[in-house]
């Protein structure tokens, strides 16, 4: 049996822990609030640009714009969004297992840009052809951040090389429940006109082919800076839960640990006062 | 009929209410909006948007992305749109500086010249639209 002094030092040990694993919670637990707060604030402008989209849609064709336009053949891009630091979690095991399966599904010419540590070291590891890697955009990712992600993505697709191009990450759902979802991004494929004023309604200023033109880089930015936010929110609430765990098991563990100590202490007490009397009567 | 302004960008909903009118630098050219404007769907420049509303006006510094006109509601899309009252002028003219440095020295050292153009011409915008409202202070119309 351990000793007492071994019981107390470990005790010690998990108590060092469970306060490492409270802070990571409560840091944790604040910047989920951060990070669903900018998931809700990026929502009005998303949804309007699908919403102008639709519109101009609604009066050009698929022919008008190159990333617009499906093509067969060409190589599939996926952007796989992970997180850079551990500790979340399941997340990322399933972000990945995710990944794994629909590449699986489909094999053939593929690649990905991983953004996040965690897939690009898994993609290596599968030797799934890695394009090019983006560290995590950090607690507060900016729309500035991540355009040229967007720039590189677009110009990839525009070039010929890639035939269509998927995003893959973590939607945030609730605190509780995140959904790994793939989502294709090129060609882009406009909604059904159907919200507010039919497109053709509307005047265009200059014309349609030049605002076109200018909202499809917008979009795909958008698109790529929604994935950003919904990882990062789910990325903080999943740790968040995983460190409320670790504290929750970290507290178990001192009970179990303070009883083992106690009855030690116990036992070793009533053996010296056995000692002592047995000592006493021998005299 | 009122007329229901909101102003997004793509971090936040930067403005939502009822205006009377509202002026919007257009790529064209400035556009003055009223209720019962015909749809319509234009570029935006960089300059300086100004909202009037009742005896009050405001203005913010929007630079690059759409507006959206319908008879009741418009809608900016812009990738920056500062509020003029809440512009911190010290920074604007800090990053004025810091971009005429990385234009000036950064043919050398290989910097991003078109990102640093692009942020000189937001930190003048900037600086013009929060100078006038200082100077004028918030207008009261006659």
């Amino acid at each position: 049996m351990a000793s007492q002094r071994d019981i107390r030092r470990r005790i010690g040990a998990v108590k060092n822990i469970q306060q490492i694993t409270r802070a990571f919670q409560f840091i944790a637990a604040s910047r989920l609030r951060r990070a669903q707060e900018s998931t809700l604030a990026a929502r009005p402008y998303s949804e309007k640009i699908d919403e102008v989209l639709a519109d101009l849609a609604a009066v050009l064709g698929a022919d008008d714009h190159p990333l617009l336009a499906g093509r067969s053949g060409g190589k599939r891009l996926i952007l796989l969004f992970t997180t850079d630091r551990g500790l979340a979690g399941p997340l990322n095991t399933n972000t990945i297992r995710f990944a794994s399966r629909a590449i699986m599904d489909h094999p053939g010419d593929l690649s990905t840009i991983t953004i996040g540590r965690k897939g690009r070291d898994a993609m290596r590891r599968a030797r799934v052809p890695i394009e090019a890697h983006f560290a995590g955009f950090g607690d507060r990712p900016t729309f500035a951040d991540i355009l040229p992600l967007a720039r590189l993505v677009t110009e990839d697709f525009l070039s010929g090389e890639y035939g269509q191009i998927d995003l893959l990450y973590t939607r945030f759902i609730s605190t509780l429940a995140q959904r790994q979802v793939m989502e294709p991004l090129l060609p882009v494929k406009p909604a059904q006109d159907t919200e507010g004023i039919p497109g053709n309604q509307f005047i265009f200023e200059p014309n349609p082919a030049l605002v076109l033109e200018q909202l499809l880089p917008r979009y795909v930015a958008t698109r790529i800076y929604q994935a950003v936010l919904e990882a990062k929110a789910s990325e903080e609430s999943s740790r968040m839960v995983a460190m409320k765990n670790a504290t929750e098991n970290a507290e178990e563990l001192i009970d179990d640990y303070t009883l083992a100590y106690n009855k030690v202490r116990q036992s070793n007490i009533t053996r010296e006062m056995i000692e002592i009397a047995t000592g006493a009567r021998a005299r | 009929m009122p007329l229901l302004l909101e102003i997004v960008t793509p971090e936040r909903l930067a403005y939502s209410d009822q205006v009377d009118e509202v002026i919007v630098p257009g790529s064209e050219g400035e556009l003055g909006i009223l209720p019962h404007h015909a749809p319509l769907l234009a570029m935006l420049g960089v300059g300086e948007l100004r909202i009037k509303k009742a005896a009050t006006e405001e203005s913010f510094a929007i630079a690059g992305g759409f507006v959206q006109v319908r008879p009741d509601k418009v809608v900016i899309m812009a990738e920056m749109a500062d509020m003029a009252a809440e512009i911190d002028l010290e920074r604007a003219h800090e990053a004025r500086r810091e971009a005429e440095r990385v234009i000036e020295t950064g043919f050398h050292e290989g910097a991003d010249l078109v990102a640093a153009r692009a942020a000189l011409q937001q930190a003048l915008l900037r600086i013009r639209v929060a100078e006038r409202r200082h100077r004028e202070g918030p207008r009261r119309r006659p």
